[in-house]
């Protein structure tokens, strides 16, 4: 089972720049959420925080007892051997070939041998798609492949959690539907922790159990999927209907102005469908964050807001029919 | 602007004692020491013998003509042997370990921090500055080392060769003077510099790679940066170096 993070009160700047302050939100362990917010709003600061690549000025990010904002350079040091990062453009070494890249992680933390090596790489290569390529240096294949196979080498040492930086970007609509069932799929293998910073909508909509939004130097939200789905809030609204009116400008925010202006002309979105969550491949063991996962927000349930409650109520009596899901019966938490 | 320079200062001695420190912990990277040991070598050989011949050329033939006007001709040898050793082959050494090899160490750790190799590496639990640094710096130190070795026979045979046949000097009078003015520690201060300034040179050369300010051309110009402010750090620690030396060993012919 994945390992629970713990974000208290982050707050980072950068000079006088202030990228974000005061977010505190927990991934619960072993579910997949989602870090949305237009381009420019800190994701990828964020994301770099909790894995204490960057530290901000207050706040602290606790995984396993252990802060990655000020504890030892030691202690952060070995705690990150439990995360898997996918980068955005791979990061991959260019002087490697992928088969060394993706085998560099187990050459350096465990002391197996090189047949062992072997197999676990080109088990990982197979798992992405990149059989055939394994000899290849970075530099000679696709951004696609690249992505691909920075997330081969972030997953060879079986990590508790795992964070993906825009995997979506640059990749085309059939090959990001093939990243997110792949990261369910992932989900439902390893059990593993999952953060995917993204603003792609179709992701969004299908891969997390848990939303949130980076928007203003703030988080707007972070809750069950449902709870951003259902949102009324303007900026929600907005994003997930990738319209010009609202909050978000081309340039972060717009003015008083400008949104006034818009209030008179603007037509009520039709309301948004909740689209069902990608269900793991025929074949491969059911999703145990499931489970655990209706269970929390179950208890939570009335502390939502009822738009929320209602679409959350909906999803789990339609999944209860569904075959492939072995669940509870409905109602039972409600 | 005098906190900035302070502060760089201060962080570019952070890294020398995070290196130095690195350099004892295992697993040490021995691979890429010998492949980084091999490359600073292999750009650095060549280069150094050939600017060692005119160097120890120019020096015998400077300080001949002045020995000549002072009547004692029969000196050149040992005080060119003595320039050449002392001088001129640690600050050669070190100018084409900065120049050639630093600046490709710089350029190499640069492009890495750019692509987010640096990131990555550290994200999968593995310190850059063990990995990759310190080999680095290490490479810089031992390939010094020999290389001020070469330079110094180079220039001495060079010294030798203008001395006895352009300018008419007898062979023996330069070798009787080489041992009644040179002695055995002038060799040690001599490789001890080169070893210093290697250390300086591939510690400046990751400092200004590990750092560099925003995109490829950033890289560039920390490129060359590490080459210049390495330069003026090996002149100033030569200098220091010389005077101290100077003081605590007694020269030979006094």
């Amino acid at each position: 089972m994945g390992i629970e993070v713990v974000v208290e009160g982050l707050t980072k700047s950068f000079g006088k720049q202030s990228i974000w302050r005061d977010v505190s939100l927990t991934l619960p362990a072993g579910e997949v959420s989602v870090m949305l917010g237009p381009s420019g709003t800190g994701k990828t600061v964020f994301l770099k925080s909790l894995i204490g690549l960057l530290k901000p000025e207050k706040g602290r990010v606790l995984i396993n007892g252990v802060d990655m904002v000020n504890s030892p350079e030691k202690d952060i040091y070995e705690t990150r051997k439990l995360f898997g990062l996918m980068f955005q453009d791979g990061a991959l070494f260019g002087s490697m070939s992928l088969f060394d890249n993706i085998a560099f992680p187990l050459r350096e933390h465990t002391r197996k041998k090189e047949s062992e090596i072997r197999r676990i790489v080109m088990e990982r290569i197979e798992v992405v798609g990149l059989l055939g390529a394994e000899g290849k240096l970075p530099g000679e294949i696709s951004g696609g492949m690249r992505k691909r196979a920075g997330l081969a080498r972030a997953l060879v040492l079986d990590p508790q959690i795992i964070l993906c930086d825009e995997p979506d970007s640059g990749l085309d609509p059939v090959r990001t539907a093939y990243i997110s069932q792949l990261l369910i799929d992932l989900n439902a293998q390893l059990d593993a922790t999952m953060l995917i910073v993204t603003h792609n909508l179709d992701i969004a909509a299908t891969v997390p159990d848990n939303m949130g939004m980076l928007f203003l130097r703030r988080l707007v939200t972070f809750g069950p999927r449902e709870v951003l789905l259902t949102s009324d809030e303007p900026v929600v609204a907005q994003f997930l209907g990738g319209r010009r009116e609202g909050p978000i400008g081309m340039s972060e925010e717009k003015d008083a102005a400008t949104l006034a202006a818009e209030a008179g002309a603007l037509v009520p979105a039709a309301p948004r469908v909740i689209v069902p969550q990608l269900e793991p491949s025929p074949g491969l063991p059911p999703r145990q964050a499931v489970t655990r996962r209706r269970q929390r927000v179950m208890g939570m349930i009335d502390s939502l807001p009822p738009a929320a409650r209602s679409a959350i109520r909906d999803t789990y009596a339609k999944n209860a029919r569904a075959a492939t899901l072995t669940m509870p019966p409905a109602g039972s938490g409600a | 602007m005098i906190t900035g320079a302070l502060r760089q200062t201060g962080r570019l001695f952070a890294l020398a004692a995070e290196v130095t420190r690195a350099v004892f912990r295992r697993p040490f990277q021995f691979r890429e020491f010998v492949e980084q040991f091999w490359f600073v070598a292999s750009v650095t050989i060549l280069p150094a013998a050939l600017v060692s011949i005119p160097f120890g050329a120019v020096i015998a033939l400077q300080v001949g003509s002045l020995t000549e006007q002072l009547g004692a001709q029969s000196f050149t040898g040992g005080a060119s042997v003595l320039a050449v050793v002392q001088q001129a082959s640690p600050l050669i050494v070190a100018l084409l370990i900065a120049g050639a090899g630093g600046s490709a160490i710089c350029a190499d750790l640069g492009s890495r921090k750019i692509r987010e190799e640096l990131d990555a590496m550290e994200v999968m639990g593995v310190s850059p500055v063990q990995r990759l640094v310190v080999p680095r710096v290490l490479a810089a130190m031992g390939v010094a080392v020999l290389l001020n070795g070469l330079v110094s026979v180079v220039g001495i045979l060079g010294g030798y060769f203008f001395n006895v046949i352009m300018q008419g000097g007898t062979p023996g009078a330069y070798l009787s003077s080489f041992s009644a003015l040179a002695q055995l520690p002038d060799l040690y201060i001599s490789e001890l510099k080169a070893l210093v300034f290697g250390f300086i040179a591939g510690i400046v050369a990751a400092y200004r790679g590990l750092n560099p300010r925003g995109g490829p051309k950033g890289v560039g110009d920390a490129v060359n940066q590490s080459v210049v402010i390495t330069f003026l750090l090996l002149f100033f620690v030569n200098m220091v170096m010389t005077a101290v030396y100077l003081q605590i060993v007694p020269p030979k012919g006094g």
